[in-house]
């Protein structure tokens, strides 16, 4: 049966083909050709993912989720996975975000890229990426989305390690591997364990997962142990690719990789997969309170931590990394008190904003020949105008300055904190409190970023008269406005900075919220209920939302009073506090040096010591040694005297004769 | 004619199979092993004989003289081979006595 929704297949198809092409025949058509093919076809997939989303907006809400299925995969028994796409109001938000955000990203490549002369390698990699990403998002089951995971991790892998030829790009490619392998560990076990439960992996369909633990959960069938073990194993999934605590670590490493791939795998898309997943999944959190705590908790505690981090960072990019994931663990503090659909416009918002900002860091550190310190930035705002205003729309978003888009999606994520009903009600506040000085953080750290990077005096200049003269740019002197290619995606991306928050509602002056009714048949709560949202008056709606405003700018105000001139006297050198904060609290070390290369090389040791060189090798070596052993104590019998073997063989012949006569005897007595 | 019972036959085989056996364990001359190995041969060319002369059918007497006369071939090209090797030994070593021939050993 072929339905106007089986064109999904052509959305990943697009990229698919691009990839084919840039990777066989990239190199002979020139970098134009690729660039335009490769902006091109993710364009065209997010064509094709508006269409089908008018398409399944027309469908009523309950029929709004609509299986595709391309072939059987696995069939074995009763394991049965098909190769389907799931369709529906969740899967094709994501799709939109990005083939959207990735095609204005791959535009913004075109002219960033446009020196680098590996330039159909960046374009093979990146249309792979998206293929993953499609995958990921629109797969039907656990398992094909565990492919598409992998898969943006391999992609993620290759662009971090992309200017391979430094060893520091390859080594930050490598521990972004490494570290999401830890989380992949939790995901596949979570694969195994919900098969075992459930006997299916679907998500939805005749037979699904979720419907299955709903049922199961009414007969009173479902053991708390093991759907919250299930829960939790998956929220080890998420931490991994979704860079919160404990694993964070790989994420401001990922930043070694080129700008527009921190934008798009780093910022906008990849790293939100594990929001994507909880909120898929988010009737088996649902079922596991326990769970729904330790994500909740988590979120907040990632969201603070990596905000405290994110104020003393003097490289431009690692800033916005941490911001991500803070930012991330807001997203993760949505689903963990129940507003998975906050989550998810959160995750919407976050993708334009974040993309903006990390896009106009780039257009920065283009302008000043790779140069990343923010400490030789500044003054800049006179020089690269069109940057400069674009990101000042994503600084005041990811504020929360209302009525940008960051306010909206970060205020829907806290009142629903402080009104949750999923969470013992204390608790919700607590977390809302942290949230809310987070909030404040946020807004002070990126008025840090814009003060040290376009304000004050220019410090560029001193560090340029040594630096600039081999530059591939061949210009020195005055910093130049990047190209058209790199600033209308800046400017899109602002416009949806400042806009985007409109597509969701407004509690406290009544108007209700359509993304989350867009996200209803997906994210729509199922065991809890909407009441596990709580209800707030409208006077508590109103403070909070005051609460939130005067973080906002109490953190802009003390960020202007301090770094409105540019970099203050006593931040040249890193000292004290701030030494403490720029090195993540030496929690990385603690887990590269420590856990990573200190235990984990005892317990490497160990293993070769022991378990190889003694169980395994002994193992081995002993049946060798007791073989030869008997072989050598046997080989005494071959004495070469001819007349010894005759009489061995004489003795062997009476030996048989006896036992046949013996035996015919006992059967003649038989008989 | 009162014919011979085939037990004699048997028992006169089974005496000279142990005598041969005897021979090639305790003798250490290899001919004399050789001639020990020939006389166990002719012990079972005897029996083979015997139980021949049982049989009714001529086909089925046929056989256990044509294995007789087989074995008799056999035993001639054994005998060229191995006094062939006993005299080869001899030439080397100045010896045949089989108890000084170890080298093949652990």
């Amino acid at each position: 049966m072929t339905s106007t929704f089986d064109l999904i297949w052509v959305v990943v198809g697009l990229p698919l083909a691009g990839f084919l092409f840039h990777a066989f025949v990239g190199k002979r058509v020139g970098k134009k050709v690729v660039g335009a093919v490769g902006t091109a076809v993710v364009l065209g997939a997010f064509a094709l993912s508006a269409y089908l989303l008018l398409e399944l907006l027309k469908l009523p809400a309950e029929e709004q989720q609509i299986i595709s299925k391309l072939w059987r995969w696995i069939e074995a028994g009763a394991f049965k996975v098909a190769f389907e796409a799931l369709i529906d109001p969740l899967s094709l938000l994501m799709a939109l975000i990005v083939t959207g955000v990735g095609g204005l990203i791959h535009l913004y490549s075109t002219g960033y890229m446009a020196d680098d002369e590996d330039y159909p390698r960046f374009f093979t990699y990146m249309n792979l990426f998206i293929v993953f990403m499609l995958t990921l998002v629109l797969s039907n089951n656990l398992l094909m989305m565990f492919v598409g995971w992998e898969g943006v991790g391999l992609c993620s892998y290759l662009l971090i390690g992309f200017w391979y030829k430094d060893k520091v790009n390859t080594d930050s490619a490598n521990k972004a591997f490494i570290v999401n392998r830890i989380g992949d560990w939790g995901f596949t076990l979570a694969v195994i364990l919900a098969f075992w439960t459930f006997g299916t992996l679907n998500f939805a369909g005749q037979e699904n997962m979720f419907q299955r633990a709903m049922e199961m959960h009414q007969q009173k069938m479902l053991s708390a142990g093991i759907i919250t073990a299930i829960a939790l194993l998956l929220f080890v999934g998420a931490t991994g690719k979704s860079a919160q605590f404990p694993l964070y670590i790989w994420l401001p490493d990922a930043m070694a990789g080129p700008t527009p791939v921190s934008a798009l795998i780093h910022a906008a898309t990849m790293v939100t997969a594990g929001v994507v997943m909880v909120t898929r999944c988010h009737v088996f959190f649902e079922l596991a309170p326990a769970a729904m705590l330790v994500v909740a908790v988590i979120g907040v505690f990632t969201a603070i931590f990596a905000a405290t981090i994110a104020l003393a960072q003097t490289d431009i990019k690692r800033v916005l990394a941490y911001s991500t994931v803070s930012q991330l663990g807001y997203m993760f503090l949505g689903c963990g008190v129940g507003a998975f659909a906050s989550g998810m416009f959160h995750v919407t918002t976050h993708a334009f904003f974040k993309a903006l900002l990390f896009l106009g860091s780039g257009s920065v550190i283009l302008a000043l020949h790779h140069e990343q310190d923010m400490r030789r930035m500044g003054g800049l705002a006179k020089y690269l105008p069109i940057t400069y205003w674009t990101m000042l729309a994503g600084w005041l978003a990811i504020s929360g300055i209302p009525p940008l888009a960051g306010f909206f999606s970060k205020d829907e994520i806290l009142a629903a904190t402080f009104g949750t009903h999923a969470l013992p009600v204390s608790m919700g506040q607590i977390l809302w409190a942290v949230g809310l000085l987070t909030a404040l953080l946020t807004a002070f750290y990126m008025t840090r970023l814009m003060g040290l990077t376009f304000w004050g005096e220019p410090r560029w200049a001193a560090a340029h008269a040594h630096h600039g003269k081999d530059d591939v740019h061949g210009h020195h002197g005055e910093p130049k406005e990047s190209p058209p290619s790199m600033t209308v995606p800046l400017m899109i991306l602002a416009v949806l900075s400042v806009v985007g928050g409109f597509i969701g509602g407004f509690a406290p002056l009544h108007i209700p919220n359509r993304f989350e009714a867009f996200l209803e048949p997906s994210a729509g709560l199922k065991v809890l209920g909407k009441q596990a949202l709580g209800h707030l008056p409208v006077s508590v709606e109103w403070m909070l939302v005051w609460a939130s405003v005067a973080a906002a700018v109490l953190g802009i105000w003390f960020g202007w009073v301090r770094y409105r001139r540019g970099l203050p006297e006593n931040e040249r050198e890193l000292t004290g506090v701030r030494k403490v904060l720029y090195n993540q609290y030496y929690y990385d070390w603690l887990m590269v040096k420590g856990v990573g290369l200190w235990l984990g090389g005892r317990i490497a040791n160990w293993m070769w010591q022991f378990v190889d060189v003694r169980l395994v090798d002994g193992l081995v070596n002993g049946i060798a040694g007791f073989t030869g052993w008997v072989g050598s104590s046997l080989r005494r019998v071959q004495t070469g005297y001819v007349r010894n073997y005759a009489f061995t063989i004489l003795i062997g012949a009476i030996v048989l004769l006896v036992w046949l006569l013996i035996r015919g005897a006992s059967a003649g007595l038989a008989r | 004619m009162e014919a011979i019972p085939i037990s004699w036959f048997l028992v006169l085989s089974a005496f000279m199979f142990a005598m041969g056996v005897t021979g090639v364990v305790i003798r250490r001359n290899p001919i004399v092993i050789f001639m020990c190995i020939e006389l166990m041969l002719n012990a079972a060319n005897l029996a083979f004989l015997a139980f021949a002369r049982q049989q009714v059918q001529l086909g089925a007497q046929a056989a256990g003289q044509v294995y007789t006369i087989l074995v008799m071939a056999v035993a001639a090209a054994e005998v060229a081979i191995g006094l062939g090797i006993i005299v080869a030994i001899y030439r080397l070593r100045d010896t045949i006595n089989v108890d000084e021939m170890n080298l093949l050993k652990f």
